[in-house]
């Protein structure tokens, strides 16, 4: 029988087609491999496009003859059904592989074989090409802690550390004391934060020095801003969303204008509005921290994304619920807080991670205001005269960073989803 | 009368909340400013603005007003925001696509993108753009053109400017085309429920489109003409490339980092639209004999756009928002030209903070309603 298409397959000939095939996909892939790691190529009798292109063809070729349905060999199958559906997705596969490969080596040789940790100084990395991690290591403590003293470091890692230690003291609660385990998170807990953020890392008392708000900086300050983000934002658009859903027209008005101001505005005009704006609202005696109108100012303004977030949680709920719960006898607030609101938080819960993830996302805006956390930071790093030209690094570093925060956010807030998930 | 009560109280309280704060607010501030002695009031936009914008849609210097500054910054940011939303879509259906594409290695690139455009501040990202990666670029004198006539160097891209002659006729040619495809589809709309006919309205837009602008070429009503970037020396080592068009590196970089990192939320948008069309659907329309071009045209994507669209418009708000982060890299949008620059020269906080606020207000509401409108249009009637 003669096969009009020569590439294709059957499954008496298969065997001879494996074999030919694997071999073009080999010597593609090969011949790419060598040109972007050793820079060789061996095909400079070919003319131009036609060089550049021969491995793409002799790879297209080769998956071509191995694509069969049912061969028998499980790995060929895989592949085949995986990445060789058709010639379209086999061209596309090549070319993934085919850019991952010529990357790789410059990537690689930037990165790590020929970068610099070594030394103190910028004279370490003016001999190399690669990159220059002495400059994270000098500036190490600096993206960490912004400009606050090196010798007093330990306050902020040891308010770190209790306030880790008190955020799991819920875990520990039993019997009759987790009745108060929600009062606890809700109000006891950010009173805590706030008396060991302000004694230990501000200091002024017990015989610590003060360190004024503007020295504060670096990843702990992001983490300061967006910890306190979190713990209050939540409770006031939880309240915001119960008004907005409210009966009384004056409460769901209220509400409603309160949140389409706020997400109607960029966080950057809202952040300007608190360091330039609000202190002529205030009493002309009156001072408040420009950390303190900050943070303020990011809570009033993530609360109207979470509000929307949990009436979209509300919403979904059936009316049943509601009937059920006011059947029993259930008042207003007793029916929220005992039957819809468990209910509803539950379903949001990939929604509110991601207005958190939001909210760590935006914290670098702070710089508006003159203050700096990592990626300000950076911003002092890159402009220092000593150490000119390693922005790239910076950026990388702070991404690599941010990427650890954010992902390892956004999985948690899967597993919680999944933890929390009830059939009905 | 108990519940009576009981409805009004707490309405009443929060009503004197929101009175005492605002009331609060307003008597401190006017204490305030008479105590430095700004007097509250917009005449300042008509004054001279005095000072100079580096990127600017319309003709602007020192000489105008704050009215006219205002409107630079707005029209900046309005561009920004446009050529963002284009990259973004495109990229983010590529990507939105590619996340369902049955190979493996495509799946999960489009995943990796999505993952980690995704999980960095756009702040940073920007930066990275304009101070690590456009930073790298040559300088004009050493740039290879890219495609021939466009030259990518660290001043900026220079591309050829079009030169039009009598361009408003080119545009009510569009215009005309535009409105004779609306009538072409209506007929064909018609048509279609009254005898089951089928024109190929597709085509017939795209024709015209071309027709008709090509009628004014040809009749020499419209000209143009091409202004080729040519290197100028402007001082012994500093080179431009003047006649053309130059984009600052700052709008590249803004337009980089916004659209790739709106385009990862596009991504999932498309994404959920596609998938939440159930298989059922499309057996369904098959079976009824439709063709697959006209099964994707007329069962899937009517359905997937009705989930796309909402989430995606909200995206393109984001984005909009997120455009005012130029400030950062001094790329001359409303918020540094108007609540930065003018802000510095007169002082006026109250009034320079509410109308940028005001105006972005403004933009998103007026697009959530046109959305609301758009929604209620497409939602599925029920019988």
């Amino acid at each position: 029988m003669i096969n009009i298409n020569i590439l294709k397959p059957t499954s008496s000939n298969f065997q001879t087609y494996l074999y030919i095939g694997s071999a073009l996909i080999f010597i593609g892939i090969f011949d790419v491999f060598l040109r972007s790691f050793f820079n060789i190529n061996y095909l400079t009798f070919l003319p131009g496009s036609l060089n550049f292109l021969f491995p793409l063809i002799i790879g297209l070729v080769g998956l071509q003859m191995i694509r069969l349905e049912y061969s028998g060999n499980r790995i060929v199958d895989k592949i085949n059904q995986n990445i060789n559906n058709n010639t379209f997705n086999a061209g596309l596969t090549l070319i993934i592989i085919f850019l991952t490969l010529l990357v790789i080596p410059p990537a690689l040789d930037w990165m790590i074989l020929e970068a610099t940790i070594s030394g103190d100084t910028k004279e370490a990395c003016v001999a190399t090409e690669g990159a220059c991690w002495t400059y994270i290591k000098v500036w190490f403590r600096r993206f960490m802690y912004g400009m606050y003293p090196n010798d007093f470091h330990w306050r902020i890692n040891t308010a770190f550390i209790v306030l880790i230690a008190f955020a799991f003291v819920g875990y520990f609660m039993r019997g009759k004391l987790k009745n108060y385990i929600t009062f606890y998170y809700a109000i006891l807990y950010p009173i805590i934060a706030f008396i060991i953020i302000n004694f230990l890392i501000s200091g002024g008392s017990f015989g610590l020095e003060w360190v004024e708000t503007n020295a504060w900086g670096g990843l702990s300050l992001t983490f300061i801003v967006s910890f306190f983000g979190l713990i209050f934002c939540f409770p006031l658009g939880m309240i915001l969303a119960l008004g907005r859903r409210s009966e009384l027209p004056i409460i769901k008005y209220i509400s409603i204008g309160y949140i389409e101001f706020w997400r109607g505005v960029p966080l950057i005009t809202v952040l300007f509005m608190s360091s330039v704006m609000f202190p002529m609202f205030l009493p002309s005696d009156a001072f408040v921290d420009k950390l303190i109108r900050v943070i303020a100012a990011i809570i009033l303004f993530e609360a109207a994304y979470v509000a929307e977030v949990i009436r979209g949680g509300l919403q979904a709920l059936p009316r049943g619920q509601y009937d059920a719960a006011k059947s029993l006898g259930m008042g207003y607030w007793k029916m929220q807080i005992f039957v819809i609101l468990p209910q509803a938080l539950k379903l949001v819960i990939p929604g509110i991670a991601n207005t958190f993830l939001a909210l760590v996302k935006d914290t670098p805006l702070i710089f508006v205001v003159g203050l700096s956390e990592v990626v300000g930071m950076l911003q002092m790093a890159k402009t220092n005269p000593k150490w000119l030209g390693y922005a790239m690094e910076g950026y990388i570093f702070a991404s690599i960073l941010f990427w650890a925060i954010c992902y390892a956010m956004s999985k948690y807030s899967q597993y919680l989803e999944l933890k929390y998930k009830t059939e009905r | 009368m108990n519940h009576k009560i009981k409805s009004i109280i707490p309405q009443l309280l929060t009503l004197l909340f929101v009175v005492a704060v605002i009331g609060f607010f307003t008597i401190n501030a006017q204490l305030n400013m008479e105590e430095r002695g700004i007097d509250f009031g917009y005449g300042f936009l008509n004054q001279e603005s005095s000072f100079d914008v580096q990127f600017s849609l319309i003709e602007y210097d020192g000489s105008h007003s704050y009215a006219k500054a205002y409107l630079v910054g707005l029209l900046n940011t309005i561009l920004v925001s446009v050529l963002g939303i284009i990259f973004c879509t495109i990229i983010g259906v590529i990507i939105g696509i590619a996340r369902l594409s049955p190979n493996y290695l495509i799946r999960n690139t489009a995943a990796w993108y999505v993952e980690f455009f995704r999980n960095v501040p756009l702040l940073l990202q920007i930066f990275f753009w304009y101070y690590a990666a456009l930073r790298a670029l040559p300088l004009p004198e050493n740039t290879e053109p890219l495609f021939g006539v466009t030259y990518l160097t660290v001043k900026g891209y220079y591309i050829p400017r079009l030169i039009w002659e009598n361009f408003d006729i080119l545009i009510y040619s569009i215009l005309a085309a535009i409105i004779s495809i609306v009538f072409i589809r209506n007929y064909a709309r018609k048509l279609q429920e009254e005898k089951g006919q089928q024109l190929p309205v597709l085509l017939i837009s795209v024709g015209l489109l071309l027709v008709f602008p090509a009628i004014t070429f040809v009749t020499g009503m419209v000209q143009l003409e091409v202004a080729l970037p040519v290197l100028k020396q402007l001082s012994k080592t500093s080179f431009i490339y003047a006649e053309g068009l130059s984009i600052p590196p700052e709008l590249l970089a803004l337009v980089l980092a916004l659209s790739l990192y709106t385009a990862t939320f596009v991504a999932e948008c498309v994404r959920a639209g596609i998938q939440g069309i159930s298989k059922g659907q499309k057996e369904a329309a098959a079976s009824v004999g439709l063709t697959p071009n006209q099964i994707l045209k007329l069962v899937i994507m009517p359905q997937a756009l009705r989930i796309i669209i909402p989430p995606t418009t909200n995206q393109y708000l984001n984005l909009t928002k997120n455009s005012s982060l130029a400030a950062a890299i001094a790329y001359p949008d409303l918020v540094l030209v108007f609540a930065g620059t003018a802000l510095m020269q007169t002082g006026r906080a109250i009034e320079i903070v509410s109308i940028t606020m005001l105006t972005y207000l403004t933009l998103s509401l007026s697009i959530s309603v046109l959305m609301n409108w758009y929604n209620k249009k497409i939602a599925i009637k029920e019988k």
